[in-house]
């Protein structure tokens, strides 16, 4: 029972590392854009779109990391549009993510149908672990490098969003944008940017999912992962640093299923893929009412309220 | 708000006499009517410079839509049986729209009532037990099923500050992993291999077609709820107080409204109205529940909501017209080589386009009212 439970929680932290990529890149983007006064919840169709135009760029070109910055790209585009279209006068940011959300995925479906079979290169990995030569260990901790840029970046963005010009740019336009008008901002400029840029991280995100081995592109790839980075966010009370603990917390939940249906426990495989909506849900009932998300929500946010 | 869309299908007809208090009201509200068919119409000559880009024939297009969607007694039947899901998780989008939420969680209100149908319904099979007792059972499994999916997460907006858009998909995601699990576990058919299902309901406990129609009565079950939840939406005080808390949920709480009443009662409504579509979708559709009932009905619905600017009535020709997209996709994806998420895409660009097209409210001076005379 003991060895199970090893290999059980072994396959949990590799796969906590695995599914929490994702997680993170959208994340990091969401936070961004909230940061900035609004949200995107068009990020699960950057996820989709981001995975599927990934996967085709690494397979006509045969680099996976023409790949990855394919799918920031369509971010960019995604996010972009986003922002261009919540700058026009009465148009509300939640609904035209849920639009965003039905033409990225779309778009992705469309055009991804002829990459379902071929073999695209993946992403290499880096061998944490071999030099325990336990077999389970190095097979589990052989981490996909975009884990490592993921958590440089919430870095960077912790360090800019205290230190830098750019960062008080945007927390100013997300917390007043009365305040960075009379500062001279231009607000709609700074949050079309911020969109652009979350999208672009949203993307890269999406690219994993379909470039990380042993992964593929297929239609079935991202189920709420971009919407649920979302509630991540408010979890995370809009840190970055945090935005990383929170994915890997969420990356455990997602690997729950799949670690247990390694050591044969297959009763009950869909409810253990329940598991990380229910615990987006329970983390959401706990920390949406919570005076600190309150006090450290960007003042411009209309999800909080 | 947009509560004289209704009357506004006779726009054409209005000649706006000054000082008709009638005829300038009609003119007004023609607004709502007009820009949202403007930005369907943008949304298409997008979507055709989309298809021209690819060497594809808009035209062809139009042509197979019109074949496939409406061109025949056959396809009327597919399009109106397909427009009957729709109406009602677009009033699942609908009806928390009057309270300002955003509920887009109809797809797993949809199979949790589809799937709480069926497994009423499988213990009954060969029992003999009359169907005139079953199928309204089924039917309050499914709404009952669906509107308590719904109502929790306005009881978590109400309780918590949970924002419902985000909750109501999580929930969606967890219906259908719960059904996924009694499917595919212990509610299996045995006989089913390919596709888990449930067992079959039988034909004791189908739900037919309505006469003359060829469409089963999940069409008129529909159109009657709609009717219904405009009625209520826009003729009494329950409606009005909705409304106002969707207007400003401070001056309704000033004024004692009920807010938190009006919040669970809607999204029930709204999740019933999308459970009852899993009935239908199961009694009348497919005889069994599986994976087939998240068809993505539910996501549909939202956009059916949105370009019908949440006014139940309206919602019954939009979803006809995507019902009829719908109904269409496998004759475009046959004939034209296009693959299914044609469709989709198609859907996505109105959308975007749709809610772009908020920007031009108040914009056109021929809506306006002028002068004073047309306000008494």
């Amino acid at each position: 029972m003991s060895a199970h439970l090893a290999i059980v929680l072994t396959a949990m932290l590799g796969g906590a590392i695995r599914v929490s990529t994702p997680f993170i890149f959208v994340a990091l983007g969401e936070t961004l854009t909230e940061k900035s006064g609004r949200i995107n919840l068009g990020l699960e169709g950057t996820l989709v779109l981001g995975a599927m135009l990934g996967y085709a760029t690494a397979y006509e070109t045969g680099s996976p990391w023409a790949g990855v910055l394919a799918g920031g790209l369509a971010g960019v585009a995604l996010g972009a549009l986003h922002g261009l279209l919540c700058s026009l006068p009465r148009v509300n940011d939640i609904a035209v993510g849920i639009a965003l959300m039905t033409l990225g995925t779309g778009l992705a479906f469309f055009f991804g149908k002829p990459f379902i079979q071929p073999e695209a290169p993946h992403l290499p990995s880096v061998p944490l672990a071999d030099w325990t030569g336990d077999h389970a260990l190095a097979e589990a901790l052989r981490v996909n490098p975009l884990f490592f840029v993921g958590i440089a970046t919430a870095l960077a963005m912790a360090w800019a969003f205290r230190n830098t010009r750019v960062g008080l740019v945007v927390r100013t336009t997300g917390d007043s944008a009365a305040a960075a008008l009379a500062m001279g901002i231009p607000v709609d400029r700074v949050r079309v940017l911020a969109t652009a840029a979350g999208g672009f991280l949203a993307g890269v995100g999406g690219s994993f999912l379909s470039l990380s081995y042993p992964g593929s592109w297929n239609e079935g790839l991202s189920s709420g992962q971009g919407l649920m980075a979302v509630a991540l966010v408010i979890f995370a009370r809009w840190s970055p640093i945090r935005c990383v603990g929170a994915a890997l917390l969420f990356g455990a939940a997602g690997a729950l299923g799949p670690a247990l249906q390694s050591v044969g426990v297959t009763q009950g495989y869909y409810l253990f893929n329940a598991a990380p909506y229910v615990l987006t849900l329970l983390i959401m009932v706990g920390s949406s009412s919570s005076v600190d998300a309150h006090r450290a929500a960007p003042g411009e946010l209309s999800i909080t309220r | 708000m947009t509560d004289a869309v209704g009357t506004a299908a006779h726009l054409t007809a209005a000649p706006a006499r000054r000082g008709s208090a009638a005829a300038l009201r009609l003119r007004a509200a023609s607004e709502y009517v007009v820009i949202p068919i403007l930005a369907v119409v943008a949304a298409s000559l997008i979507f055709a410079l989309f298809l021209l880009a690819l060497g594809k024939s808009p035209a062809a297009f139009l042509d197979l839509l019109w074949i496939g969607g409406f061109g025949s007694a056959f396809s009327w039947s597919n399009t109106l049986s397909r427009a009957a899901p729709l109406i009602l998780t677009a009033l699942t989008v609908a009806i928390p729209a009057q309270l300002g939420l955003t509920i887009i969680g109809g797809e797993g209100a949809l199979v949790l009532g589809g799937f709480a149908a069926a497994a009423l319904a499988v213990p009954f099979v060969g029992s003999g037990a009359p169907a005139a007792v079953v199928l309204p059972l089924m039917a309050l499994a499914a709404v009952a099923a669906g509107g308590l999916w719904i109502g929790l997460a306005g009881l978590l907006r109400l309780k918590r500050g949970v924002n419902e858009t985000i909750s109501s998909l999580l929930l969606s995601y967890i219906a259908i992993a719960v059904t996924l699990f009694f499917i595919e576990g212990p509610l299996r058919d045995p006989a089913s291999t390919a596709k888990a299902s449930t067992l079959p309901i039988g034909a004791a406990y189908a739900v037919g077609k309505m006469p003359f129609l060829k469409v089963h009565w999940g069409f008129a079950a529909g159109v009657v709820a709609a009717a219904l939840l405009g009625v209520l939406m826009s003729r009494t005080t329950f409606g009005f107080a909705a409304r106002i808390t969707g207007g400003n949920i401070r001056a309704a709480q000033a004024q004692g409204l009920p807010v938190g009443k009006l919040t669970l009662a809607c999204c029930s409504l709204a999740g019933a109205a999308a459970g009852l579509a899993g009935f239908f979708e199961v009694a009348a559709v497919q005889g069994r529940a599986n994976a087939s009932l998240a068809a993505g009905y539910g996501f549909t619905g939202i956009l059916v909501s949105f370009l019908a600017r949440h006014n139940p009535f309206a919602i019954l020709p939009v979803a006809v017209l995507f019902g009829g997209l719908a109904a269409a996709g496998g004759l475009v994806q046959r004939r034209m080589g296009l693959p299914d998420a044609t469709v989709l895409v198609l859907q996505g660009f109105i959308f975007v386009v749709l809610l772009a097209s908020e920007t031009l409210y108040g914009r056109f001076p021929v809506f306006r009212i002028s002068g004073r005379q047309g306000r008494a």
